[in-house]
């Protein structure tokens, strides 16, 4: 479905994390150019 | 005596630094972008008044409950107190709003350099004299203030509106200078970024700030400083030179501004979950025997004030995150009366490296697996504290509520674990949970600032157990993916009378 996609990833400490976005695109073919999780506190 | 140390005593404290927003990470980046930021920050100041009566801070120090703040209509921030409310609440029975004058006061005794880090002219010396001989817990500090040269003033922009970004920064009170900070100016210390004013008044704020909340805790449990053999602190400043930054020894530099003379000490590091980690790693040392008196120290964070400032700004309402935050806690063995850190075996709750990122995964182990460990269900545990981030700082600054996001976490967990039904979660979380009401000052307000007040409600016999989950960024350190959780249960000492069931 993501197959040949790219992504920019922003992910939350406190919400769901880059590399768990990461790796949920991933696994549908996308390929993650930027990734990042920002934690707020 | 019963198996485990206990959490004899605690201290809570804010200091209320308008003026030194401009110093905090955010602010003095985009003061150095551009200039003209500093002016439209100054409208937006809180006053002491303020910031004293607004009620998240009241709770932090004891003067309201977090069930009680529930019931305040937001916002909360448009709250005003006259100067004789503003007196009565400046104190609270776990500690107080220091003032910004007073802490310059302090922030001089706590520098020992020569030549002195804060440049002061006499007359201003004088009045940071004043402040600190008019605090009961400072006033031992006074001579300690020592004079610096005058000439060390000369060529100085005394100008308020020097811009950050250099290495002589005005300490102010509004439009007053009480003095000038500067980095480390001898020989050694050129060209060592590590030492220059904005890492070391981080260093200085973390130290002075954790000063007071340990002199609070020895006032509240009328002990000599002496009497503690050890002190943990777990503050994120990452003190020291271009060869060891973060090398530490923070504990002792609180503990010699405190008079701690017969104790040792060191720093915990794990980010936001450090007070949670050397809380447990005190609790273990008095276990061993090692030590008997462990004082777990975290002081404010600098770099984290004005944070979110761009949001307030914009939406013209006052900055919010405008207090250093402090805390210490005293652990002990058993007394028969203070509460139980439950360090039962698996009972503290870690989280492996093959946890991975999976936020599932994290509370598993940090919250699933100890309960299991101790024969507990989630709903054997009357209040969870896991990050109590002021909500109207996090809203305000479109982060969200992170507290509540966390408790929607846990309940989910419980739901999954099938010790809570799915219909129940809602009203589960409304009792075992409660907003945030703590300054965003990273490790502060990582679950610890409910110890005092979940302490309260032991000893009064309305709950019996509290868990307390912290959460670590472990990433922020661009050497690992992951984040950290670190937990641990508070439990009513056995020995007090059973509580009575009610209804």
């Amino acid at each position: 479905m993501l197959r040949n996609r790219k992504a920019i990833v922003f992910g939350e400490r406190d919400d769901i994390s880059g590399s768990t976005i990461r790796a949920c695109l991933e696994s549908g073919g996308a390929e993650i150019v930027y990734e990042s999780t920002a934690c707020f506190v | 005596m019963s198996r485990f140390p206990v959490i004899k005593n605690f201290s809570y404290c804010l200091i209320h630094t308008p003026d030194l927003i401009r110093y905090g990470s955010k602010t003095r980046r985009e003061i150095t972008r551009d200039p003209d930021t500093e002016a439209r920050i100054a409208p937006y100041l809180r006053s002491y008044s303020q910031a004293v009566c607004y009620p998240p801070n009241q709770v932090f120090v004891g003067n309201l409950t977090p069930d009680e703040l529930t019931t305040l209509p937001r916002p909360w921030y448009t709250r005003r107190a006259s100067e004789e409310q503003t007196e009565l609440l400046r104190q609270g029975p776990f500690g107080e709003i220091l003032n910004q004058e007073t802490f310059y006061g302090l922030l001089k005794a706590a520098d020992i350099m020569m030549p002195p880090l804060i440049m002061t002219d006499e007359s201003n010396l004088e009045n940071l004299r004043e402040k600190l001989a008019a605090h009961p817990l400072c006033k031992d500090l006074v001579p300690d203030l020592q004079s610096s040269s005058s000439a060390s003033l000369e060529g100085t922009d005394q100008s308020p509106a020097t811009t950050p970004g250099g290495n002589v920064w005005p300490l102010q009170s509004g439009k007053t200078i009480w003095g000038f900070f500067q980095g480390d100016q001898r020989s050694e210390a050129k060209n060592d970024e590590n030492l220059q004013a904005n890492n070391l008044l981080e260093n200085l704020c973390s130290k002075a700030s954790g000063a007071l909340a340990l002199k609070w805790l020895c006032r509240r449990e009328a002990i000599n400083p002496e009497e503690i053999d050890f002190i943990i602190s777990c503050g994120e400043e990452a003190c020291g030179d271009r060869y060891q930054r973060g090398g530490g020894g923070m504990a002792k530099a609180m503990g010699q501004m405190c008079g701690c003379r017969n104790a040792s000490g060191m720093d915990i590091k794990n980010f936001c979950a450090a007070p949670a980690s050397s809380i447990i790693t005190a609790a273990a040392l008095v276990q061993a025997g090692i030590h008997q008196r462990v004082a777990v120290v975290g002081g404010g964070s600098l770099a984290k004030l004005g944070m979110k400032f761009q949001s307030f700004v914009q939406q013209e309402m006052p900055i919010l995150d405008d207090c250093l935050g402090a805390m210490a806690f005293l652990v002990t063995a058993d007394d028969g009366k203070s509460p139980c850190i439950r360090l039962s075996p698996g009972g503290i709750g870690t989280v492996p490296v093959k946890a991975g990122t999976s936020d599932e995964a994290v509370f598993r182990y940090y919250l699933l697996e100890p309960l299991a460990r101790m024969g507990l269900t989630c709903t054997d545990i009357d209040r969870y504290a896991a990050e109590l981030q002021n909500p109207e700082i996090m809203d305000f600054a479109g982060a969200g509520d992170v507290a509540q996001k966390n408790y929607r976490k846990i309940g989910a967990m419980a739901v999954r674990a099938g010790q809570l039904d799915k219909g129940d979660m809602a009203s589960w979380i409304s009792r075992i949970g409660m907003v945030g009401f703590a300054p965003t000052q990273g490790h502060i307000p990582s679950a610890m600032p409910y110890i005092g007040h979940a302490m309260t409600a032991m000893a009064r016999g309305e709950i019996r157990r509290a868990m307390f989950l912290s959460r670590a960024s472990l990433f922020l350190n661009r050497c690992t993916d992951l984040l950290d959780g670190v937990s641990f249960v508070l439990e009513r000492n056995p020995r007090l009378p059973p509580i009575k069931k009610t209804g």
